[in-house]
């Protein structure tokens, strides 16, 4: 095994681990989808940052924010709902991307790239992904009582608006962090598809939590192991594992 | 013996969804042990009060608690019971207390069996699971409590043992209870007081002194008959 692929393991494995953690609370606010909505809101910046040679996480970052003020902009302006809106912006980041997103790297911003990582990259990554599961931790209970009633939620203590902006902020970290593995297309189901998975499997919230947060890095890991021997691009390698174990999963439902 | 200071005292309260007046011009207090039931006609304001009450909802006018605690059950339909996270009854307890013994005892104070804390929500009746949801909001201790329509969608059986079970904690701990219900038979069992509604008071006072036939018919629109047992 060569450095550079222990270290795309390293990466991988943990932003899989909280894109599967983080995504298990999409699922239950029914926004497995915002996921891929943001992935294509960070492809501007990928396609800038590929352009001028920066971080692409940083550029898909600087994008995703731009764009969460734009569809916050409009939201407060129009009646639209949230999901129209992304729809719209997002739509628009795709086609603004490829007007100057240069052919050749076309492959890296859309399904992502882990040939080429350095260790502060990895270690940078890690400190992140470790603030994201303690933000998100502080949050969880919160965020599924406000699933269950946002009524509830907020007459048991809890300041929902705060919760939402936490949670929405984590949400875009994760991608921003996501789109450099598996490009800016597939990173709704590096969020989602592990959560589907755990919800196969598990009896309880404590099960399931630990089997998305498993789910999403095993994939990632199995993704890059496969990438490291047959040279495929890792992201669609990685979706492709993710798929696999949620098919898995379909034999190991539990009894009702 | 009631406390002197009121628990709720609700001034010239006012709600308004866009241009609709919803609420209009509520006065009202309620004192300690009291229960306290909303009475009215579907699009009364009932459900829109309660929200009110606890600063769900923009209002104008005046809404001041004396209270420790509130505690607050929105109408059983309005949670979301399906496609969730797998979260178990357990689980769902633990969000108030992570003590296992008082999450127990609680189950069993509200007549289910423990074997029910390893179920997930979607796995209960709709009797077990507003047991359930009583429990849970007892949990912490509350001096107020806050239901709307706890029954709705139970069989009268279901009805009589959820009624039985907040009378009871009613009884046995310092609790003041606002409650709406579409239930007359209720409000002359439990109440302590009722408020008419119909986007204002209509009436307020005890059950046996305000809910007269005449005043039921100007409430609801309609003739209401009932019956008074001499055994009640």
């Amino acid at each position: 095994m060569t450095a550079q692929i222990f270290l795309a393991l390293i990466l991988g494995g943990s932003i899989g681990a909280v894109a599967g953690y983080l995504g298990s609370l999409m699922l239950s606010k029914r926004m497995a989808l915002m996921g891929g909505a943001l992935g294509h809101l960070t492809l501007p910046g990928v396609a800038l940052a590929l352009l001028y040679d920066f971080d692409v996480s940083l550029g898909a970052s600087l994008f995703l924010a731009f764009g969460v003020l734009i569809i916050w902009f409009l939201e407060q302006k129009t009646k639209l709902h949230l999901e129209a809106l992304t729809a719209v912006v997002f739509s628009a980041s795709l086609a603004t991307a490829f007007l100057f997103l240069p052919e050749e790297e076309t492959d890296i911003a859309l399904l992502g790239d882990v040939s080429q990582i350095s260790s502060n990259t990895v270690l940078i990554t890690v400190v992140i992904v470790l603030g994201l599961f303690f933000t998100v931790k502080s949050i969880y209970s919160d965020m599924i009582l406000a699933s269950i009633s946002p009524d509830l939620a907020q007459t048991s203590g809890i300041n929902l608006k705060l919760s939402n902006s936490i949670y929405l902020i984590c949400i875009a970290v994760t991608v921003a962090l996501g789109v450099r593995i598996v490009g800016g297309l597939m990173t709704a189901a590096l969020l989602a598809i592990p959560a589907c998975t755990a919800k196969n499997i598990s009896t309880n919230l404590s099960q399931y939590i630990i089997a998305s947060t498993v789910a999403g890095s095993l994939a990632c890991v199995l993704g890059i192991i496969i990438y490291a021997i047959t040279d495929i691009p890792a992201g669609p390698l990685i979706i492709i594992s993710s798929a696999i174990l949620f098919l898995i999963s379909l034999f190991k439902l539990p009894a009702k | 013996m009631q406390n002197e200071e009121p628990v709720l005292t609700v001034s010239n309260l006012q709600v308004s969804y866009d241009s609709d007046l919803i609420i209009n011009d509520l006065s009202f207090t309620v004192a300690a042990r009291d229960i306290l039931i909303f009475l009215g006609p579907n699009g009364a304001g009932k459900t829109t009060l309660l929200r009110a009450l606890q600063n769900l909802l923009p209002y104008e006018g005046t809404v001041s608690w004396n209270a420790r605690k509130i505690s607050y059950l929105p109408p059983h339909e309005f949670l979301q019971r399906q496609n969730l996270p797998p979260l178990n009854i357990e689980e769902f307890y633990a969000f108030k207390t992570s003590d296992s013994d008082a999450i127990k005892a609680m189950i069993a104070e509200v007549g289910l069996d423990e074997s029910l804390l390893s179920h997930q929500f979607g796995e209960l009746s709709t009797g077990q699971f507003q047991r359930m949801l009583i429990g849970w909001s007892l949990l912490d201790n509350p001096d107020v409590l806050i239901l709307d329509e706890p029954t709705s969608g139970i069989d009268i059986g279901g009805e009589e043992t959820i009624y039985s079970l907040l009378h009871k904690f009613w009884q046995n701990q310092n609790l003041t209870i606002l409650l709406v219900t579409h239930d007359l038979n209720i409000v002359w069992e439990y109440a302590t007081q009722v408020i008419c509604l119909n986007k204002q008071q209509m009436c307020m006072g005890k059950p046996d002194e305000v809910l007269t036939p005449e005043q039921l018919k100007t409430l609801y629109g309609t003739g209401i008959k009932f019956y008074k047992h001499q055994h009640r």
